[in-house]
């Protein structure tokens, strides 16, 4: 089972759904020169949200960071531990109500 | 210094084992700051769907009979998954009220009420970014725009717990120690709810259900996958959600969504959400390294609780009550320590023989190889199991002119030829070694 657009879409009508407060500046800061050097990439599959993809025209990691669940798994599973990796600011990032 | 930033103690995190410790220090008469990084408490958190009501009523007695909870969870299932069907097995007891489903948002807004009455200062809406150090002590917090000191600090900051981490109190988790978990808020009428899951219509009964098993639809050939589906039924919500080892996501490279996405179209499943419509969607880890992997507990002026400490039996979905009794002995050590005006490392140490006394420690200690054991026979568990109860349920229900006999003969014989024998031996042992575990724990 790979990867692949039907999930992405999936995942998009899910956060849709989802509630968030403010966000001003990226709480998930990446090591573009270590992750040129990663083979897996676990973080553009594993995050829940779809937050990583690589760009398919520089090959850096992008980070849509706005779309955040705050579970934390990125964080664990990147085989470098080089994300920078913190809660949104105060008060911001996502909103449940019905967990 | 405003007044308001020295206090006796501060609680980081508004989570059950932040309220329970803040609540328990108000109790006792001394200055409590609880603070929490959201807006509204609760907001970030997610479960599976039930708390545990003896918990609930040793924290907040009487006050209990309030809480707004939306079923009483009293009918549980374990069940594997195949790729046509399920085998379930159910208990059922109309009059039990051991857990409630109740959303996050709401059980946490009901225990800050509870917490300010009880004198407990709450400060939302402010994440703490650091701990404040004085020759190696714990002497507060620091906040985007403030600080605040305290002579205990209680970290009840949740499975992340990046604070315990800034003082090397824990080590990062591995992926093999984390489960991943996203779960679905499906929105459907309260009567169909109780048509579907054969409830009576006054909330005073829910279901839950566990489910084993990865054998089916686009999972069918994935190997060494441990994963659990659960779902709670809420007053008008179906919670369903999946949790998954995160060292297995990683290798088979799946992303847990799609799993779960997988998970509704089961036959099994489908028909108990059908018109349903999902309202929220959200994701959370478990820790699962329990009594191995528990980090130091105190060190001087601070202690640890909840999630933040590991302290979970995932076997059972418990993790609320562990929270809230974990809290409340965070709560009575640090009254203990400011009664005796020492807030050393020695002195805090009177939280872990609380801990050895209660349930938590003799609980984790029971499970500690448990969660490894059945890990390492997941493949069992997810994919051969489920397929053989499949095959002996095939063989007593249909009538196929071959003696039954004999088919159960070679059904039987099928354990020994299946597999490399050794299979069969290792998955006995595991079994029977975690039963023995529990059994003979402390
Ligand atoms: C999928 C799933 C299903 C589960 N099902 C069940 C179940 O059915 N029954 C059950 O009893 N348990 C269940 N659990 C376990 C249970 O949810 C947890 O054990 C429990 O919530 C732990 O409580 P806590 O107070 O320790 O942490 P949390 O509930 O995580 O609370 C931590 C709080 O700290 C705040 N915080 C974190 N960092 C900071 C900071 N730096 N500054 C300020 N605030 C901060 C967070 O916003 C949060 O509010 C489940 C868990 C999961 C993931
Ligand atoms: S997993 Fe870590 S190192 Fe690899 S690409 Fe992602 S962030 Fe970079
Ligand atoms: S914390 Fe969770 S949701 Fe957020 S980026 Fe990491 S994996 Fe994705």
């Amino acid at each position: 089972m790979q990867e692949n657009k039907d999930n992405k879409k999936s995942i998009q009508e899910k956060l849709e759904l989802l509630k968030y407060n403010c966000a001003n500046s990226s709480h998930l800061i990446v090591d573009q020169k270590v992750c040129a050097k990663c083979k897996d990439k676990p973080c553009t599959f594993i995050c829940p949200a779809g937050v990583y993809s690589k760009d398919e025209i520089t090959g850096e990691i992008i980070v849509q960071y706005e779309n955040c669940l705050e579970c934390g798994a990125c964080r664990i599973a990147c085989p470098k531990n080089t994300i920078d990796w913190s809660y949104p600011e105060s008060g911001c990032g996502v909103v449940f109500k019905h967990n | 210094m405003d007044t308001i930033n020295k206090a006796d103690v501060i609680v980081v995190g508004a989570g059950p084992a932040g309220i329970s410790a803040a609540i328990e220090v108000a109790r006792g008469g001394k200055k409590v700051v609880l603070i929490e990084r959201a807006q509204y408490a609760g907001s970030k958190n997610m479960y599976g769907g039930a708390v545990y009501t003896s918990a609930l009523k040793e924290v907040f007695r009487d006050d209990f009979e309030t809480i707004p909870y939306e079923r009483v969870i009293n009918s549980h299932t374990w069940a594997f998954l195949t790729d046509t069907g399920s085998f379930e097995m159910t208990y059922k007891n109309d009059d039990s009220t051991a857990s409630y489903a109740i959303k996050r948002f709401n059980l946490e807004k009901w225990m800050i009420e509870r917490a300010k009455e009880a004198g407990v200062y709450y400060i939302p809406n402010t994440l703490v970014t650091n701990l404040l150090l004085k020759d190696g002590v714990v002497i507060g917090v620091k906040t985007e725009l403030e600080e605040y000191f305290a002579s205990v600090t209680i970290l009840a900051d949740g499975v992340n717990s990046l604070l315990s981490r800034q003082i090397n109190l824990r080590n990062n988790y591995e992926p093999k120690d984390i489960i991943l978990s996203v779960k679905e808020a499906i929105k459907l009428d309260k009567k169909i709810i109780e048509e579907r899951f054969n409830l009576k219509d006054d909330c005073k009964n829910g279901v839950n259900k566990q489910y084993f098993g990865t054998a089916f639809g686009n999972l069918k050939d994935v190997k060494n996958l441990f994963m659990m589906t659960f779902l709670y039924t809420f007053k008008d919500t179906v919670m369903l959600g999946v949790g998954a080892n995160l060292a297995d996501l990683t290798k088979n490279k799946l992303n847990l969504n799609q799993i779960l996405d997988e998970v509704k179209k089961h036959p099994d499943i489908s028909p108990l959400i059908k018109d349903g419509e999902t309202i929220e969607y959200s994701a959370h880890l478990i820790p699962e390294g329990g009594y191995k992997k528990m980090p130091k507990l105190y060190s001087s002026g601070v202690i640890i609780a909840g999630d933040a400490a590991g302290f979970i039996n995932s076997v059972h979905f418990e993790g609320t009550n562990f929270a809230l009794i974990s809290g409340k002995l965070a709560g009575e050590s640090a009254l203990v320590a400011l009664e005796n005006n020492d807030f050393s490392e020695r002195s805090l140490s009177v939280y872990r023989k609380k801990l050895e006394k209660s349930f938590i420690m003799k609980d984790l200690y029971a499970y500690r190889n448990v969660i490894e054991r059945l890990y390492s026979r997941s493949n069992s568990l997810s994919v051969y199991y489920p397929k053989k109860i499949r095959e002996l349920f095939e063989i007593v229900t249909s009538a196929n002119c071959i003696s039954k006999g004999s088919q159960i003969r070679s059904y039987v014989s099928s354990f020994f030829k299946d597999r490399n024998i050794s299979e069969l031996f290792k998955d006995i042992f595991a079994f029977l070694k975690c039963g023995l575990d529990v059994f003979f724990g402390k």
